[in-house]
């Protein structure tokens, strides 16, 4: 890293931010812009692309250069500049329903395939923009515009999915806690290959306190199962045991510390990641945060590149009238 | 090889059409024959005809595949309306195809599959070799499975293997009747096979065992020879329109200095671009396989975001998936070119077939008005010269560019005389620089493109997206008379932009009736103008390739020719177009078959048209 001295106002840009008051996107946005001048890498060679909902406004108001597409395919178009250009760092802004629903696709695929991608997904369980439908990460029962009687469709666990889809990088986050979100943003962007952080955001016009659980002082220390890698897995009142191949929360009142899973964010077996991921249901109660998983896998983009230069090694740059010419020719005199 | 000993006749012309189950090898055998006829300087077209099916059930009528060549010592603009040769390799190939081969004509087949269990299978009910059902045509029946398995009985194959190299048998048999040279195929077996001297063997022996049956035999009295036609000099090479295509795409990204970026979702018939780019690594050629369509013209869009040459292939369903996301590259004002390799829809339609019903797609198929250059290829070596002109209008207008091929000139061949690399224009483009103040929506006076600021460039920090924008600094604005203006604005860009004029052959100067085509309808009406005019008719020929914009004279070419046709295999989409923006009556001409066009009926429409007053 080079150390250009940029600031928080160097990354702001000069559009007035538009998302309603108390929105958790403002901190978001905030805990980014003063993050970015961290990395030492000039305004220029930074991307942020997003879909369309709330949270896809976001590269409006970042001073780097920035694409608000269409809905749900950010990652998709994301991956064509990443690929093509590995010299930029590339960001995704994405919204539960953009990245889940619509656009589920193209996220399990940038994943797979481990584009050089820092995907940001905001999720508020809503579909914000569109004024308050239940989304693919709404709890079911969930009472909303469109489902006055209660949802029906079971939710996705973005972390779960993301495991699935062979993500190399998988973290959770929360809007409004401005140092773990800066923590994770920072192993993300040292990650090599495409990363995935599910941040919990809340929406105070359509899903307000949807994740009081683990941000209300009373209830939170209590919640959040703090994961670091090398440490014991454990919120303030429970911790994580093995038990057979998966995973199962105690009391900490009933075993020793040392009995405790010590997390390992980069064991190979997603497994691992999986059963962690699954601690957690809607109601949040025992939530982890902090690095599923954060794997060494090459990168998409680097391996197309080593492809074009492995070939251009072998057999030289290529030659257009040799190829035009190449095959069954004849000579008409 | 031996000697020819046997009468030698002149003839001009020969269309032969080659016909088997779809695990034959037709296509291959086509292929090489037509390798063979192309390097003895004869002119030719080719147009194969597949089922959707990989392998449709064995034997059936649905399982045919054909190969059907036209080559001659002229010009030749199409794959010819009736073969004077039918190779029927089964009882199916040959119910198949009989009512399109006319009497008198010649019809080759292997007469070990004429069982009766293969006949009962297409509906036979009696031996048609044996029925006199084909007396008026030239009727070979040549044991072909069993010379084949026979000549190969030394090999260490079982039989079913030693089967399979029949279609050389028939390919030696067609070349010595027709003096092709057997050079080239020889050398093609020899590194298609390398790997496997077996099979090496086999494919040879069969094909040497074909050329001296004909030789030997009793039953093939004379062999024909066609002498070359007249081409320009230079150097030639028989090409298909999707490898003109590919090959077009990477000088023109050369010529524009610029890395290609392909991001593609393999569909019929467009796939085999993706797979001809996918060769050209060295080429800096980024072949990207995308997870769907949407993906891919993303992905496209994204690279050329970057600075790439984004392209994007496809076909009809692939098209209406990406219809979104052209629109967002509208907005964006950026190169991208989505090529369209159309068949027969609508829905999953006919794949393997050919249609030109995706014009209006092309040209409409997006929410709000979202104009893109559009414009199509007439040839399959024409499919090179479009597509270094998708990227010249692409890149200069900062503007999506719809490349319609289709099914016919994809899978079709015609020689083509390699053009000079230095003869390519100067396709270099210039990026947005630093600078203050930069204005990512002010426009060059001339083409009205906005500037390509790609990120890395220090200083021009820029936001984009889908929302409307501001004119000159491009942020979001939702002003009513900036839409007003913006939507004006795009549509004026692509109505300007530079195309060719069209040209008219109209050799007297006075016809009163224009035969105006646009795709891959180019050779049937010229096949079908020689013809009308052989016979003393008077009549026009112009050829529309650029349909967004219309070339700038096809007003007073319309307004100049009291009546036109227009064949199209649709409904009459471009006869849609012409009405409304010219004010023009137009005849159509259509026909939706999956077919190309043949010279007969043009000419019967034509003729319909010149004489009805
Ligand atoms: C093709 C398309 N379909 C639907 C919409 C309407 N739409 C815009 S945003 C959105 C959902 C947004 O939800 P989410 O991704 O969760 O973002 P949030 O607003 O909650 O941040 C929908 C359905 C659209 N813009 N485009
Ligand atoms: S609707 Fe919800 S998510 Fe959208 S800006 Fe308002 S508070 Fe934020
Ligand atoms: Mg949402």
């Amino acid at each position: 890293m080079t150390d250009i001295a940029l600031t928080k106002k160097d990354f702001t840009s000069d559009q007035e931010v538009r998302w309603c008051p108390g929105c958790g996107d403002y901190s978001i946005l905030s805990s980014m812009q003063s993050f970015l001048p961290e990395l030492g890498i000039e305004r220029e060679n930074i991307v942020f692309i997003s879909g369309i909902g709330c949270s896809s406004r976001f590269p409006y108001y970042l001073n780097t250069f920035g694409m608000h597409s269409i809905h749900g395919r950010a990652p998709a178009i994301a991956s064509g500049l990443a690929i093509s250009r590995p010299d930029l760092t590339v960001f995704v802004i994405t919204g539960d329903g953009d990245a889940l629903s619509i656009g589920g696709n193209h996220l399990i695929h940038a994943l797979r395939r481990n584009v050089e991608l820092k995907i940001l997904l905001f999720n508020n369980r809503i579909y914000g923009l569109t004024k308050g439908q239940y989304s693919p990460a709404s709890e079911q029962g969930k009472i909303t515009k469109s489902t006055p009687y209660g949802s029906l469709d079971t939710p996705f666990n973005p972390v779960s999915l993301a495991l699935g889809a062979e993500a190399s990088f998988v973290a959770r986050t929360i809007d409004s806690d401005r140092k773990h979100l800066t923590e994770v943003l920072r192993q993300a962007a040292a990650h090599k290959g495409s990363a995935l952080i599910e941040i919990y955001q809340n929406c105070p016009i359509f899903n307000d306190g949807a994740f009081d659980q683990v941000k209300d002082n009373e209830t939170k220390e209590g919640s959040l199962l703090m994961m670091v890698h090398g440490q014991p897995i454990k919120s303030a009142t429970t911790g994580v045991i093995r038990e057979g191949a998966s995973l199962k929360l105690v009391d900490l009142n009933t075993v020793d510390e040392s009995a405790l899973v010590v997390h390992d964010a980069h064991d190979p077996d997603p497994s691992y990641a999986f059963s962690l991921s699954r601690l957690s249901g809607s109601s949040l109660e025992h939530t982890p945060i902090g690095v599923f998983r954060d794997v060494v896998r090459p990168s998409y983009g680097a391996m197309v590149h080593e492809q074009l230069d492995a070939v251009i090694a072998k057999d030289g740059p290529g030659n257009i009238e040799k190829l035009l010419n190449s095959g069954d020719t004849w000579v008409v005199e | 090889m031996s000697l020819m000993s046997k009468p030698i006749v002149a003839v001009k012309s020969v269309v032969i059409r080659f016909a088997g189950d779809s695990g034959d090898g037709m296509q291959l055998t086509g292929d090489r024959f037509t390798m063979d006829t192309a390097s003895l300087g004869n002119d030719l077209s080719t147009l194969p005809n597949f089922p959707a099916e990989i392998r449709a059930p064995q034997g059936t009528l649905l399982g045919v595949s054909s190969f059907q060549l036209h080559f001659a010592d002229h010009h030749v603009r199409t794959a010819g309306d009736a073969p004077d040769v039918l190779v029927a390799m089964n009882p199916a190939a040959l119910k198949a195809n009989i009512k399109d081969i006319p009497r008198g004509a010649t019809i080759i087949v292997d007469k070990d599959e004429f069982t009766s269990r293969n006949l009962t299978k297409v509906g036979y009910e009696t031996n048609p070799l044996e029925d006199g059902s084909l007396d008026s045509y030239k009727l070979h029946a040549v044991a072909l499975t069993s010379m084949t398995v026979s000549a190969l009985s030394e090999l260490p194959l079982s039989r079913k293997e030693a089967e399979r190299s029949k279609n050389m048998f028939a390919l030696g048999l067609l070349s010595w009747m027709y003096h092709r040279p057997t050079e080239a195929t020889e050398a093609f077996l020899k590194a298609k096979f390398s790997k496997k001297p077996d099979i090496l063997e086999a494919n040879l022996i069969a094909y040497r065992t074909g050329w001296n049956y004909g030789e030997t035999t009793e039953d093939f009295a004379n062999s024909y020879e066609i002498a070359s036609a007249h081409m320009a000099p230079g150097t030639y090479k028989n090409i298909g329109g999707n490898t003109a295509l590919a090959y077009g795409l990477v000088a023109a990204a050369h010529q524009a200095n610029l890395p290609l970026f392909l991001g593609s979702y393999p569909i019929t018939p467009a796939s085999e671009i993706l797979h001809e780019l996918s060769k050209h690594k060295k080429f800096g050629v980024t072949t990207f396989q995308a997870e769907d369509e949407i993906a891919a013209v993303g992905s496209a869009l994204g690279a050329s975001y970057g600075g790439a040459l984004g392209v994007t292939t496809t076909s009809g369903p692939g098209l209406a998936l990406k219809g979104e996301t052209i629109g967002l590259a509208v907005m964006l004002e950026l190169p991208l070119i989505i090529v369209n390799v159309q068949r027969g829809g609508p829905s999953t339609g006919l794949p393997t077939k050919t249609e030109q019903a995706d014009l209006l797609q092309a040209m409409f198929g997006r929410n709000g008005e979202s104009p893109t250059a559009v414009i199509a290829a007439s040839t399959p070596s024409d499919c090179f010269d479009m597509a270094m002109e998708a990227v010249r209008i692409a890149t200069t207008y900062r503007v999506p560019v719809i490349l319609l091929s289709d099914g016919y000139i994809a899978n079709g061949s015609e020689p083509w005389k390699i053009p000079d690399v230095k003869d390519f224009p100067d396709l270099s483009v210039e990026f947005a620089k630093t600078q203050e103040n930069f204005m990512p929506y002010e426009r060059n006076p001339e083409t009205l493109a906005r500037p390509w600021a790609i990120p890395g460039t220090k200083g021009i920090e820029h936001r984009i997206g889908g929302i409307e924008k501001q004119d000159k600094t491009g942020a979001i604005n939702y002003e009513p008379a900036n839409h007003d203006f913006m939507v004006r604005t795009r549509q004026a860009k692509v109505d300007g932009i530079e195309v060719p004029d069209i040209v008219v052959d109209d050799p007297t100067g006075d016809a009163q009736v224009l035969f105006l085509g646009w795709g891959s309808t180019y050779g049937p009406i010229a096949s079908a103008v020689e013809t009308l005019r052989n016979n003393g008719e008077k009549i026009a020929q112009a050829h529309i390739k650029y349909i967004a914009p219309f070339p700038k004279n096809l007003a007073a070419i319309l307004e100049k020719y009291p009546k036109v046709i227009t064949p199209e295999m649709n409904l009459g989409q471009l006869a849609m177009l012409l009405r409304s923006k010219y004010m023009k009556d137009i005849v159509g001409y259509n026909m939706v078959r999956g077919l190309p066009f043949t010279t007969a009926e043009l000419v019967e429409a034509a003729m319909g048209v010149l004489h009805n007053d």
